[in-house]
């Protein structure tokens, strides 16, 4: 069955509070069970508390599996790109480089790259990832589009991101300010010189930027 | 627009694959010394083997030349034969090989079971595969050695070798070898079904074609196959003709299935031993450092290929700014921290 096409994963890192029930929840997933596939980074732990979680993005023209030798990469009908095929995988670490927003894990030991599937054994059939199960502060959410409309009035999700002159799209969406007027975010914005307690700050300003008391 | 079939690509892999069943045909030929040994009522098999040859061959070709596969098939050997790690390798590519293929460690690693089904199907089939193809190719015979019938000598592409007593423990071993790999086979396809029906992530991810129809054809073969002995051996040949052409039906569909399916995985994994000395030879020379945080994180040979490979996709992740020409010089941690802080200087400026 395909994840229902009006279900969408939305994500808002600015939300990470970095309590990582996200990660706990996914290593119980039964497509990879006992590994989590989600990377909590601290933007800059020396200055900030501020933590994000980063999902697969489900990229309409996956980087990661356009680069694999090994043909052992697929995107299923229904835009999910799944983990390495095992029989296939050959373990060379391409895809772990090559992709954009450098999602996938290298399980050396399995001589098996592993990735976020969306828990496809539980969104094909309508339910939540694990991680938009548990998540408290909703930095990662699922659901459709009019309850995230309800949810957040103050933003909107958008699937559009810009590596260098590389544009791509994606499945999962990411939330940006309602009213600014980007069509897409460009990586490049928070590349350089970024590593300073004034971006914790603005991704902390971000996230109570939707509180009620504002 | 060309047709796919005449894409240059696809020609080349036709005409390789072609050149591939015209030598086995030959090899056919001179092993059975000219057809003298080749046994006619195994013309159905012959006749699979040789498309199954055309097929993997066709196919192989063809993932050959897609840009990534093509890059690190080149860099492989590069690796393998390099000056200075040559007598090395010979070692390391030995071990590699036994640890990965004849013991299945890393499959045993993602989980025993899975490991142990693995490890059963694939040796069953190696040995299964070892006795029927040279025998149907003609490339292996039996005759009584000496002047009475108590001796058998085994004839390889005609060659006299190993005699052995026909009812001599080694003869029982070698005349029965199909019934121990389908043993091994039927074992190691009832753990794989098991697996099969009862996990959450195989039942969602499976699909017919490519991962449940090769355990049927493995089963059916070897099923089929036990039921030959068993029929002439406790039934006194009851339906053995009907048995014998289900069996093969059977392995001749197997045959033909060989490159469309799973089964190709077997002629893709040896990949794996290349790859390893690719990343050996990669850790031994200059490493690449992340634009962002000055950290190294893969070997300079690594990113630079994989720049080409992008290029060659048509993939433009080059960047105009002063700290990097190319996204590719930026570890994945600084690309996850990136877009997040990306993200909120969208915020920071609405």
């Amino acid at each position: 069955m395909p994840v229902p096409a009006d279900k969408f994963f939305f994500i808002d890192a600015n939300r990470c509070i970095g309590c990582q029930s996200c990660v706990q929840a996914c290593s119980e997933c039964d497509t990879h069970k006992g590994h989590s596939m989600i990377h909590l980074e601290y933007v800059n732990r020396r200055e900030s508390p501020q933590t994000l979680p980063v999902v697969c993005m489900h990229c309409d023209s996956p980087t990661c599996a356009e680069v694999c030798p090994a043909d052992a990469i697929k995107r299923t009908e229904d835009g999910v790109v799944q983990s390495a095929r095992k029989p296939r995988c050959i373990a060379c670490n391409n895809c772990v480089l090559a992709c954009p927003f450098g999602v996938p894990k290298m399980e050396t030991s399995m001589e098996l790259m592993m990735k976020c599937d969306m828990c496809y054994d539980r969104t094909s059939v309508g339910k939540k990832p694990m991680c938009a199960t548990v998540c408290p502060s909703g930095a990662l959410h699922f659901g459709t589009m009019a309850e995230m409309e309800a949810m957040r009035p103050l933003s909107r999700p958008i699937n559009q991101f810009q590596f260098g002159a590389q544009t791509i799209h994606t499945k999962v969406r990411m939330m940006v300010p309602k009213h600014s007027a980007i069509t897409h975010l460009d990586v490049a914005d928070g590349m350089f010189d970024s590593e300073t307690a004034d971006d914790g700050d603005a991704m902390l300003s971000a996230a109570v930027f939707e509180l009620p008391i504002l | 627009m060309k047709p796919n079939w005449m894409q240059p690509e696809a020609v080349r892999a036709g005409i390789r694959g072609m050149i591939a069943m015209l030598v086995l045909a030959g090899l056919i030929l001179l092993g059975s010394r000219r057809l003298a040994h080749f046994d006619a009522a195994l013309v159905g098999y012959l006749f699979a083997s040789l498309f199954a040859m055309f097929g993997i061959t066709y196919r192989y070709s063809m993932w050959l030349q897609r840009p990534p596969t093509a890059m690190y098939w080149r860099r492989g050997w590069q690796a393998i034969f390099r000056r200075r790690a040559r007598a090395s390798n010979l070692g390391l590519g030995l071990r590699r090989t036994i640890s990965a293929f004849a013991l299945n460690v890393f499959i045993f690693r993602r989980s025993f079971l899975r490991g142990l089904a693995h490890w059963l199907i694939m040796w069953g089939c190696l040995i299964g595969c070892g006795i029927t193809f040279p025998l149907v190719f003609g490339w292996i015979h039996f005759e009584f050695a000496g002047e009475g019938y108590e001796f058998y000598r085994a004839y390889v592409f005609g060659f006299p070798t190993l005699a052995f007593g026909v009812e001599s423990w080694l003869g029982f071993m070698i005349f029965h070898g199909l019934v121990w790999a389908s043993f091994l086979v039927i074992a190691g396809v009832m753990l794989a079904m098991r697996r099969r029906m009862r996990n959450h992530d195989a039942l969602v991810m499976q699909r017919f074609g490519e991962d449940i129809l090769p355990l049927f054809m493995l089963f059916a073969v070897s099923i089929t196959g036990l039921m030959l002995v068993v029929s002439y051996s406790w039934l006194n040949g009851f339906a053995y003709e009907f048995l014998s052409i289900t069996h093969a039906v059977t392995v001749i569909f197997t045959l033909l299935w060989m490159p469309f399916g799973k089964f190709f995985h077997l002629f893709q994994r040896p990949a794996q031993i290349g790859v390893a000395f690719y990343k050996d030879a990669g850790a031994s020379g200059d490493q690449a450092i992340c634009a962002r945080c000055d950290e190294p994180f893969a070997s300079r040979m690594h990113i630079e290929d994989l720049i080409e490979v992008e290029k060659q996709l048509g993939y433009h992740y080059e960047m105009a700014t002063e700290s990097t020409d190319h996204y590719q010089r930026i570890c994945p941690r600084c690309r996850r921290v990136s877009l997040a802080l990306a993200q909120g200087q969208a915020w920071k400026k609405s």
